[in-house]
């Protein structure tokens, strides 16, 4: 078995990116994201890796030059962040519509204005309707596993989509933990080799890719991408399956935890789980039922099975680190309240907190106060204040 | 030791804080420890006060929160004492290692406390004596080793020189090792 190791999130990402050995990375570096591309330009530099590493002026190019090379039939990678991620937006839309399996680390930090270099998830919240794939990882073990299940994921016949995996800046991009990697030659094989069924370099076989599509096609073709997002989820567990015969590590469409008998539950993304599964077992230990319910993949989103994850608890709380300004919540308590909509039984009382924008903490009491209001919700029934902002100056 | 040690590192930009929680952590890890280590991130600037913090435990660590109470400190820079609040939220029993010329019984004047315990090293002294140049972060470890007893100094020695002689020519790590050993030694407790 593969030995623990201490380990940054941009460095575990950087190896899996050297163990994929993709053909082409076009990137540009952004806080926090940069040392990802740093560790990688080193691979390329000191032979490590075969990759055609194409140095860009703009994310908007790096996303291009991934799209140009992904339509030419190359395994085609890049990362970003942020405003990164922003400035790629209208080639998100376009890779995701070529139906290009490109694979994207991206490191969740805040939008500006007020400028700010921390971790929110605004990033990837706004991409959430792009028809990339996202996979939200808690630490820089799954990360790195995200990563390579990813590529099997977006590069599945039945699937071709876009796939980010995302990580929280700084927490877990430059924060050292500990983390299992595997041998290179088990990820090369798990990986294996990329082999497009269409591809612009294929001269036998020539196609066109991004033609003018009117009003007589263009639906069909955006029908056949929600077919593809239809397919994903049983891909993800496939892989997942796979995935756990060479690592011992377990991952599914989300993560439960101590949730089976739980009168009351978090729903939360990336690395706050990991602080929140500490208050879990503290709250345990006084004998409190509660539990908590991790997003893995986020889209699409697995409603059916988290609301039936979720159908029986008195009381739910959605942690949110992003805002929708809709002042209906974040986006995962939207899609969280639309989820429970059709789920059986009496409707399950739901509560949004949003929490660390901008990098702000979010400690182990003020989780504990989250489950302290959902178990007076569930004693009393009443909900006093839907949305609340927590740990924010007022 | 504790289910779960947390340490934070008080210095300078360039007094290398981030470097010696980071050394740390791997060298720890390598005996199988769980760790965690990781800076405060701000504007980076040269002297300016900056913080890094250190997880320890047997069993995995999953927090991502902030570390608000560090059962130790590690002051790099004397000049901070004063300016930087060293004990904001370090519980009465916590466990101070400053580097100064002083007494451990003047820094506890000093700084006001009335439990815990305080230990002090000359950390410039013998990074000018051995490294050649004023970078305390090297002998502090040596001084954290001492005081906590996480590792032996033998083992934590052996990890730590893999993990430098991969940032450093031999004679340098050669030095950085003589900067542990000695503080090892000389780092004082309360009578």
């Amino acid at each position: 078995m593969s030995k623990r190791i201490a380990i940054t999130g941009n460095e575990a990402v950087a190896e899996a990116m050297r163990q994929i050995n993709p053909d082409v990375v076009a990137a540009y570096p952004i806080t926090p994201q940069t040392e990802i591309v740093q560790f990688f330009a080193d691979f390329v530099s000191d032979g490590k890796v075969d990759t055609e590493f194409v140095t860009v002026e703009s994310e908007h190019s790096a996303m291009s030059a991934t799209v140009g090379a992904s339509a030419a039939g190359a395994r085609a990678m890049t990362a970003t962040s942020s405003q990164g991620l922003a400035l790629m937006w209208e080639v998100l839309y376009i890779a995701a519509g070529l139906r290009l399996p490109i694979v994207a680390p991206v490191v969740n930090r805040a939008l500006s204005a007020p400028i700010n270099i921390h971790c929110d998830h605004s990033d990837t919240m706004g991409a959430r309707d792009s028809g990339w794939i996202q996979i939200y990882s808690e630490d820089a073990q799954e990360a790195y596993d995200n990563l390579i299940q990813a590529m099997r994921i977006a590069e599945h016949p039945d699937v071709l989509l876009p796939t980010m995996v995302t990580m929280d800046g700084f927490i877990v991009s430059h924060g050292m933990g500990n983390a299992e990697l595997l041998p290179d030659d088990v990820v090369k094989k798990f990986v294996r080799e990329y082999e497009p069924e269409h591809y612009l370099l294929d001269v036998e076989n020539p196609i066109t890719v991004g033609a003018l599509d009117f009003s007589d096609w263009y639906f069909e073709h955006r029908r056949q991408m929600v077919d593809a997002h239809t397919n994903v989820k049983d891909v993800v567990l496939q892989v997942a399956k796979e995935f756990k015969e060479i690592s011992g590590r377990e991952y599914k469409l989300f993560d439960s935890y101590k949730l089976d008998d739980a009168e009351v539950a978090i729903v939360v993304i990336n690395s706050a789980a990991g602080t929140a599964k500490t208050v879990v077992d503290k709250l345990r230990e006084k004998g409190l039922k509660v539990g908590l319910l991790k997003i893995r993949l986020f889209r699409p989103f697995p409603y059916e099975e988290i609301a039936e994850a979720l159908s029986d608890k008195k009381a739910i709380a959605v942690l949110d680190r992003a805002d929708s300004l809709s002042l209906m919540g974040g986006p995962l308590y939207i899609d969280l309240r639309a989820a429970m909509y059709d789920s059986p039984g009496p409707r399950v009382k739901m509560v949004n907190y949003i929490y660390g924008l901008g990098g702000r903490d979010l400690n182990m009491d003020q989780i504990a106060g989250v489950y302290d209001d959902l178990m007076k919700i569930a004693e009393t029934g009443e909900v006093t204040e839907p949305i609340t902002y927590l740990g924010v100056r007022e | 030791m504790a289910e779960l040690l947390e340490i934070r590192w008080h210095g300078r930009g360039g007094q290398g804080a981030k470097t010696a929680a980071i050394l740390l952590g791997e060298a720890v890890s390598a005996s199988g420890k769980y760790i965690q280590a990781f800076p405060e991130y701000g504007p980076e600037r040269m002297g300016a006060p900056v913080l890094a913090f250190n997880r320890i435990s047997d069993e995995p660590i999953r927090l991502h929160c902030q570390v608000a109470n560090p059962e130790m400190v590690v002051v790099l820079d004397e000049t901070l004492l004063g300016k930087a609040d060293v004990t904001a939220g370090v519980p009465d029993d916590g466990l101070y290692i400053i580097n100064t010329n002083k007494s451990p019984e003047e820094m506890r004047e000093q700084l006001g406390l009335t439990g815990g315990k305080v230990y002090t090293l000359d950390a410039m002294q013998i990074s000018m004596e051995t490294i050649g140049r004023p970078i305390p972060n090297t002998p502090m470890m040596g001084a954290l080793i001492r005081t906590t007893g996480l590792l032996s100094i033998d083992e934590f020695i052996a990890n730590s020189r893999d993990r430098l002689e991969a940032k450093f020519r031999p004679d340098i790590v050669e030095k950085n090792i003589q900067a542990i050993e000695r503080a090892y030694q000389e780092v004082q407790g309360e009578e």
